[in-house]
């Protein structure tokens, strides 16, 4: 390896850097409509499992325009806001707003046996990252007709398990409110009391994801709390 | 040198340049190079897999590139240059994945940038193409590749069957009915230091059926 004058080593770096540049440039530009078509598509197939639609890749736009009826965004106060959305609201930027100016989207579907459901988008923290999900109500605004969540980061084989059925399936059937007032899902370590309506269990060796979870459920469903009640059935 | 025009695309040295990796020069086995995501993406195959062609894909483009232009590269800023290329085809590969195989990507998550410090790629670009033609380096590098991945399928193999119970994502331990004789999955397989722990048999099989590989007292 001959040695090289400083000129040159500066000359070669610019035209380095500048070329691969553009070259990432170029590829960042050219794939990211595809790319943020899987994220819409991966939304779209998470409100659909809330409601306990299963879905592909591929049908999961048809299935949603079928099965979505009408989303908007509404206030603390359960007041609708107009020009909003609800779709591309991000919970986690309406987070660090003071909560009377937070955006909140809901999404009414309908389910395969015909029920009109509502959904709820949360967003929490998990142990190493954002963890997310959708949760359908039935009409009494309290049962849960279903739940999805995923995650970013979490472990695999524990704090993962969140968006697997067997943890999922655990809130179908429980209720948010008890006689009119909202105490939400608690995540019990070491099991729960099968005959609550409230309780499902916590993920062994998962304890802070669970915790998270918990909050998650709370902290997103109760700013939703008197939209909930105004529209009980 | 001089007679590098008539040497064939895959003389016997070039061969060997393509299946030392796989045996006695194995990256992870005998150079115990990129351990770490061989420890993290080895839970299910199909990530392995992707991993293993991503790293396959980088490994050689990159040996390709800076063996193309060894001679241009200034020695006192060669490191930086080899990482601005592997950095380049990472970003690439994964801006790919994200595209045109999104869940994979998922499952892969940081790890697809986490190659750009995987050992193997700089020491491949220190120790060979910086002193050799393009295309023995190119095999050089798809040797290498393949020697990571073929371990790291074997590994998530293993971690795959008797962690989850299935291979390839299908669920074989519950197709023959292992589950309702009493069989339960091993959940320790799952968490990263069993991968360690295959690993450490592999290299001790690999080791003891190769004499060259045992140390002499």
């Amino acid at each position: 390896m001959k040695d090289f004058s400083n000129k040159y080593i500066f000359i070669f770096s610019a035209v380095m850097v500048v070329s691969v540049a553009i070259l990432l440039s170029l590829t960042a530009l050219l794939l990211q409509p595809r790319q943020a078509k899987n994220v819409e598509v991966e939304k779209k197939m998470n409100i659909l499992s809330s409601i306990n639609v299963t879905s592909t890749k591929e049908n999961a736009e048809e299935l949603y325009d079928k099965h979505i009826r009408e989303l908007f965004v509404i206030n603390t106060d359960g007041k609708h806001i107009d020009g909003v959305d609800a779709f591309t609201v991000s919970l986690r930027a309406e987070q660090k707003k003071p909560l009377a100016e937070q955006s909140l989207p809901v999404y009414i579907a309908v389910a395969d046996n015909g029920d009109t459901l509502q959904i709820f988008p949360l967003e929490g923290k998990g142990l190493w990252g954002p963890i997310w999900g959708y949760v359908s109500l039935k009409d009494d605004m309290s049962t849960i007709a279903g739940v999805t969540f995923d995650h970013k980061g979490e472990t695999p084989g524990l704090g993962a398990e969140i968006n697997t059925t067997p943890f999922e399936s655990q809130f179908l059937n429980k209720s948010l409110f008890v006689n009119g007032s909202f105490v939400s899902i608690q995540v019990v370590k070491g099991g729960a009391d099968p005959g609550s309506t409230h309780e499902v269990d916590a993920i062994s060796g998962g304890t802070i994801t669970s915790k998270g979870l918990e909050a998650m459920v709370h902290d997103g469903l109760i700013k939703y709390e008197k939209y909930l009640s105004q529209n009980r059935k | 040198m001089e007679n590098k025009e008539k040497e064939p695309l895959f003389s016997a040295k070039n061969i060997k340049l393509l299946k030392n990796p796989l045996g006695q020069d194995n990256p992870i086995t005998v150079q115990v190079l990129g351990i770490c995501s061989a420890l993290a993406v080895t839970v299910k195959m199909k990530p392995a897999l992707v991993m293993a062609i991503s790293v396959t894909i980088v490994v050689a483009l990159s040996n390709l590139i800076i063996a193309a232009m060894r001679k241009y590269i200034p020695g006192r800023i060669r490191i930086i240059v080899q990482l601005v290329v592997i950095a380049a085809l990472v970003i690439i590969v994964d801006q790919f994945l994200k595209a045109f195989a999104f869940d994979v990507s998922k499952q892969l998550s940081v790890f697809v940038g986490l190659i750009i410090t995987n050992c193997i790629l700089m020491g491949r670009l220190e120790a060979f193409a910086m002193a050799n033609d393009p295309w023995p380096s190119f095999l050089d590098g798809l040797g290498n590749g393949a020697g990571y991945g073929m371990i790291l399928v074997i590994v998530s193999f293993f971690r795959e069957l008797l962690g989850s119970g299935s291979v390839m994502g299908y669920p074989l331990f519950e197709k023959i009915g292992l589950y309702k004789i009493g069989y339960e999955n091993n959940g320790m397989m799952i968490v990263p230091p069993m991968a360690l722990i295959t690993v450490g048999i592999i290299i001790w099989v690999h080791r003891s059926r190769n004499k060259n590989l045992q140390e002499t007292r």
